[in-house]
Parts: C-alpha cells; structure tokens; sequence
C-alpha cells in the first residue's frame, strides 16, 4: 500500500513577538454612571474594573485586528511572506459568513494563508495558541500569526448592568516560529458544555446575559485544577512562574486563582482588567503586550496563561516570552 | 453537627472570606443588607461551606439564602 508522506516539523514552537490594539475611546466608571444606573464603587468592588475601551464606528474588528497582527508582525522582525497560517479567535463577529481571518491576512499581506475564525468563547485565543503551535511542530505551517479581536460593544444588553460594565473592545496578537526548544507547552484544555446557557446571547436577544454567580463558582472551583496541570505537564511548578497571565475576566476570580496555586511573591500578576475590562478573547495577549510594554515582564520569562469563557471552555498553557 | 458547630463554623467562613465579625453572625442578619456580603462573596461562602460541611449548594438553593439563619438550616437539614 501506498504510505503518506509527513513533514518532518519543529521540535517545538516559540513567541517570537506580540502587538495590541486598544480602541481610542475610554469609557471610565463615571461615564457608565451616566448611561446606566451604576457606581464606580459597585463596579470596582465586584469586576475591579476602573476604565474600558469601547471601539468607534471606524475601529471594526477587521481594522483592530489587522493592527494588533501588523504590531506583533514587526516585533516578530519576520517579514507578512514569512507567514502562512492566520487564526482570528473571536466571538464577536458582524456577521458569521465570511470568516474574518482571510480578509485579515489579506490586508496585513500574508500572501494566501491557512486562515480561520476561532470562537471559543474568551478562550479562544488560548486555544488558537495551541492550534498554532501544533501545526508548526506538525509542519503543517512555518511561521503563524494568532490573533484575538473583539467588539463586544456589539453585542452588551446596555440595559443589563451586571453585564454591561464588564464588556469591552480590544485586539492583541502574537506571532509563532519554529524552535529547537519547545517553547509554547503543552495546552490543558476542555470543556463544560453543561453549562452553555451560562455566557449566551438568548434566544430573540441581540445582547450577551451572563450567570454571573454560576461562572464565578466554576471559575474559581474547577480552573486550579487546570492551571495545576498545564504546569505540571510542562515540567514546571509554581516557583518557576515570572508572569501569571489568566483572562481578564474579573480582577477577584485573577487574585483568587493567584493565591490558591500558591505563586511566590516575585511573580507579575497580569491585572489589565483594571483599564482594559474584559475583552474576551484578546485579553490575555492584551495583557502580556502591556506588561511587555511597561517591562513588568521581560523577554524570556515564563507566563502561565489560561483562557475561559463562554461554552463554557478553558484552556491554559505555560509558554516562554518573546 | 449540632447547631451550635454548624454556627460557629459557618461563624469562621464568614470571617475568612467575607471580613464578618463574629459576633455580629447572628441568625436573623441578612447577608446582602446587614453584613456588607455581595453576590460573588455568597458564591465564595456557598463554596467554603460544601468544603467544610459536605453539602451541596446549588446556585437555585443558594438564591433563598437570604440570612445567616437560612444558611443554618439548610446546612443543619442537608449534612
């Protein structure tokens, strides 16, 4: 019988830069004030959120996204033709057909990329990070671009104010090569389709509702578990963690999962809820690009990153800066 | 567990996650109106007292804890 032939891959794939895009306008506590009955002490006591972004008319997902991919095109210091597999993690398209991800690349151009939508709820970017990762070792791909955008402005229920000071806009990207060493470790992901009604648009509703007291109680009862493992199953342990970056879902579930995995007192804690709010899928590469910028975290530490998110879904994983 | 445990262990909870004195964990307060205990917290203390007790509290049940009096009988009746 005829066999099939495989590329030989890479023994591991690595970071080789980020970028982030954030919307120009911010949206303080007081502006909600304004629009909904809220209070800056309600919404930093619960979310700990202090500031948002939410995107203009001009900043459309493609236009966020091809900005945050350009970004971390260049810190990569890889040239668009070195790229031939673009994932968009997203939940918040304008419309479902076409996928954003070839128009992307397109613009960034990547010439005639692999390229797909994600949506895996505010995991998506974590698992498209695996995806990634894998078809470099595979050989599927050389080098990938691995972007999370969203406008959940789109998509908040303005009059749910549980909700609707949560939800914000944003993209973050990185771009992935091949390495001797692995450097993206192995993904723990899973999921809880039990609780789908959790985080959904219901039916004959335009806007998002969320069971905020059932996520919080799976968020902070069922999540250690997964951070435990994806350290355990990269060789590392608590002590070895520079950077802590979970979604930005709210800043008590991010503290709360900080102490019970015990990190040592060194390790930066990524908290850009607090001026970014919850971005969904582009939090966790928002959060390390800021973290980057200000030099809270260096080039060559190792973060622990775990998305989670509507599904419900989660995936973390350990991987090295770039 | 007498009634009195499960109070002065349900008593330990509040202090930890919530910031509650515990003398002021008297059966007829209200978490959300007398104790300052906000809806995240409840979900944190619904946790700690599974843990601690061996109940299950699911989040319909814990919607008709409303006091420190209704926490009491529903760990005292499910343990």
């Amino acid at each position: 019988m005829t066999s099939i032939q495989l590329p030989s891959g890479s023994p591991g794939a690595r970071l080789l830069g980020l970028g982030s895009y954030r919307p120009r306008r911010r949206v303080t506590n007081d502006d909600l004030a304004q629009m909904m009955d809220t209070n800056d002490e309600w919404i930093q006591s619960r979310v700990g959120i202090a500031e948002r972004r939410w995107a203009s008319e001009d900043e459309t997902l493609v236009e966020m996204s091809v900005a945050a991919g350009g970004k971390a095109l260049a810190a990569s210091g890889l040239d668009a033709t070195d790229v031939d597999l673009v994932l968009l993690a997203t939940t918040s398209p304008p419309k479902a057909i076409p996928g954003l991800a070839p128009r992307v690349a397109h613009q960034l151009g990547i010439p005639r990329p692999g390229a797909f939508d994600l949506n895996a709820g505010c995991a998506g970017w974590c698992y498209a990070l695996s995806a990634a990762a894998d078809a470099i070792r595979t050989g599927s791909a050389r080098n990938a671009l691995v972007i999370g955008g969203e406008r959940l402005s789109d998509y908040t229920n303005m009059q749910d104010r549980t909700t609707a000071v949560i939800f914000a806009d944003g993209a973050g990207a990185a771009v992935l090569g091949p390495s001797d060493q692995p450097m993206v470790g192995p993904v723990v992901w899973g999921s809880d389709g039990d609780l789908h009604e959790a985080i959904a648009i219901p039916a004959n509703e335009t806007g998002m509702s969320m069971a905020g007291q059932a996520v919080y109680r799976w968020a902070t009862t069922k999540l250690t578990d997964t951070l435990v493992e994806a350290m355990r199953r990269a060789g590392v342990g608590p002590d070895d963690i520079d950077v802590f970056a979970p979604h930005q879902a709210n800043l008590r579930i991010i503290e709360l999962m900080a102490k019970r995995l015990g990190l040592p007192e060194r390790t930066v804690i990524a908290r850009d809820i607090i001026r970014s709010g919850n971005t969904s899928s582009a939090s966790v590469p928002l959060a390390l690009s800021a973290l980057l910028e200000s030099g809270e975290a260096k080039s060559g530490d190792l973060a622990l990153l775990l998305g989670y998110g509507a599904g419900l879904t989660f995936a973390g994983q350990v991987v090295v800066l770039p | 567990m007498s009634r009195e445990d499960i109070q002065t262990g349900l008593a330990e909870i509040l202090e930890e996650v919530a910031g509650v004195t515990p003398a002021d964990a008297t059966p007829e307060k209200s978490f959300t109106d007398d104790l300052d205990v906000d809806s995240l917290s409840m979900v944190e203390i619904a946790t700690a007292v599974e843990d601690k007790f061996g109940v299950a509290i699911p989040d319909d049940e814990l919607a008709n804890i409303k006091t420190v009096g209704d926490a009491l009988n529903f760990i005292e009746k499910n343990q």
